[in-house]
């Protein structure tokens, strides 16, 4: 197939679970394959998007590169699709919203339980951190949602394919969840 | 002949002193919402319930049932309200839901799923809210408070004990306990009151009954909260168990 469908994906402030749920379509990636190619994404090792029909965020934003690689996607990919709590409302990530950064960072790298050799971080090559965690929707401008702590494999099947079979996405009661 | 109200446009029979969601209930329509409880003295707070009466916007939980109104319930302007109303509750607060002990059996959680929620819409809060774990058997976390004044109504109604209270107004509304501490285990809150087990979201917990049973096989796991309402405003006695608990001791018990 001669123009086939450019997905690119990326964790910002997530654990890469959504990805391995995305990974749990199992088989039914070699049916994606016939249709879809992957730009940037930790499946590829590409890394900066060039341009891309659909963009998948997993993670809120935490640092300052993560603002970066939004906005790229943001600016390559004609769909930009939010994947997971973390990425819709900070998810697990902002809770640290509550506790001022110093103290996080005193907690995990100078105070904290077993910690050896404390110091905090500070290699010029290492992304600031921001003060607060955010949801993605706060930076760029967001298309779709796919809730779920990880959306289910099923939820990525039905998303990707009724983009791709041209219909517009929607997800039934028993595929959209929280957890 | 009886006395009758529509809902889009389908006639339903009210008794004199029901309100419109009383009405709506008897005859198995669903009106969403949070606040109500039919036991309780309706406070129309939460605003999920609001419906078109006569062409203008009321609580349905709150507003009585009169002859001859014509009422829109399911319309894709209200449910869109609904949707918005339901989006600010979750960004006022800290609802983090994979790591509620309340998922799955959650309402605010069920209503966001009945409407198809699938975003927040608004930027994120994160109010600093504290949790109150000082009780021997039962814990608040503040985070999950939407206001809605249950336990408050439990606690007094049923419980006649006065343990909860909503103190100051707008940003600043916040749940109060009955103790110069500001701290439950120094009221006489016992984890056998209604007030302890009506909260519809995670702000109310008993300790120790996390996790009995597994995230995905609760109740809203599997039903929507359409039907659990109305299946349990259909034959439940006045004192029993809110509608969330006894479908889920009912779930327990058929090993779903």
């Amino acid at each position: 197939m001669a123009n086939k469908i450019r997905v690119a994906t990326t964790s910002l402030a997530g654990c890469f679970g959504c990805h391995m749920s995305f990974l749990d379509i199992d088989e039914r990636m070699l049916q994606l394959a016939e249709v879809v190619e992957f730009d940037r994404s930790p499946i590829t090792d590409i890394e900066h998007c060039t341009n891309c029909d659909i963009g998948l965020i997993e993670g809120g934003v935490c640092n300052s590169e993560n603002v970066h690689v939004l906005r790229e996607f943001r600016n390559n990919c004609k769909i930009l699709v939010a994947v997971g709590a973390c990425a819709i409302n900070g998810g697990l990530p902002a809770m640290r919203n509550h506790v001022p950064l110093e103290e996080c960072l005193n907690e995990a790298y100078l105070d904290g339980i077993g910690v050896e050799n404390p110091q905090i971080p500070n290699d010029i090559e290492l992304p600031l951190l921001l003060n607060q965690v955010h949801p993605i929707h706060e930076i760029v401008k967001i298309d779709y949602y796919l809730p779920g702590c990880p959306p289910s494999a099923d939820v990525f099947w039905k998303f990707l394919t009724d983009l791709i079979e041209g219909r517009e996405p929607s997800l039934p009661y028993e595929l959209v969840h929280y957890d | 002949m009886s006395k009758t109200i529509t809902i889009d446009g389908k006639t339903i029979p009210f008794e004199e002193g029901q309100t419109i969601m009383d009405a709506a209930m008897a005859a198995g329509v669903y009106i969403p919402h949070l606040c109500h409880q039919p036991e309780f003295t309706p406070h129309g707070s939460c605003k999920l319930c609001t419906v078109k009466v006569n062409g203008r916007n009321c609580s349905a939980c709150t507003y009585p049932a009169i002859s001859g109104q014509e009422v829109l319930n399911d319309t894709e302007e209200l449910i869109n309200d609904r949707k918005k109303i339901t989006q600010m509750l979750f960004v006022e607060g800290n609802h983090f839901c994979p790591s509620c002990e309340k998922t799955g059996n959650c309402q605010l959680q069920a209503v966001a799923y009945h409407l198809n929620m699938l975003d927040n819409h608004f930027p994120l809060f994160y109010p600093e809210r504290d949790v109150d774990a000082s009780h021997p058997d039962v814990m608040i976390d503040h985070n999950r408070c939407i206001f809605c004044t249950l336990c408050v109504r439990a606690s007094h109604e049923k419980d006649g004990k006065d343990v909860f209270a909503i103190s100051g107004r707008g940003i600043h509304k916040h749940l109060i306990v009955n103790a110069e501490s500001g701290l439950l285990k120094d009221t006489d809150m016992a984890a056998t009151d209604q007030a302890a087990h009506i909260c519809p979201t995670g702000a109310i917990l008993i300790k120790r009954t996390g996790y009995q049973v597994p995230i995905g096989q609760r109740i809203y796991d599997h039903e929507q909260i359409d039907q659990v309402s109305l299946a349990a405003s259909g034959s439940r006695p006045v004192s029993a168990l809110p509608p969330s608990m006894a479908v889920g001791t009912e779930n327990i018990k058929n090993g779903k």
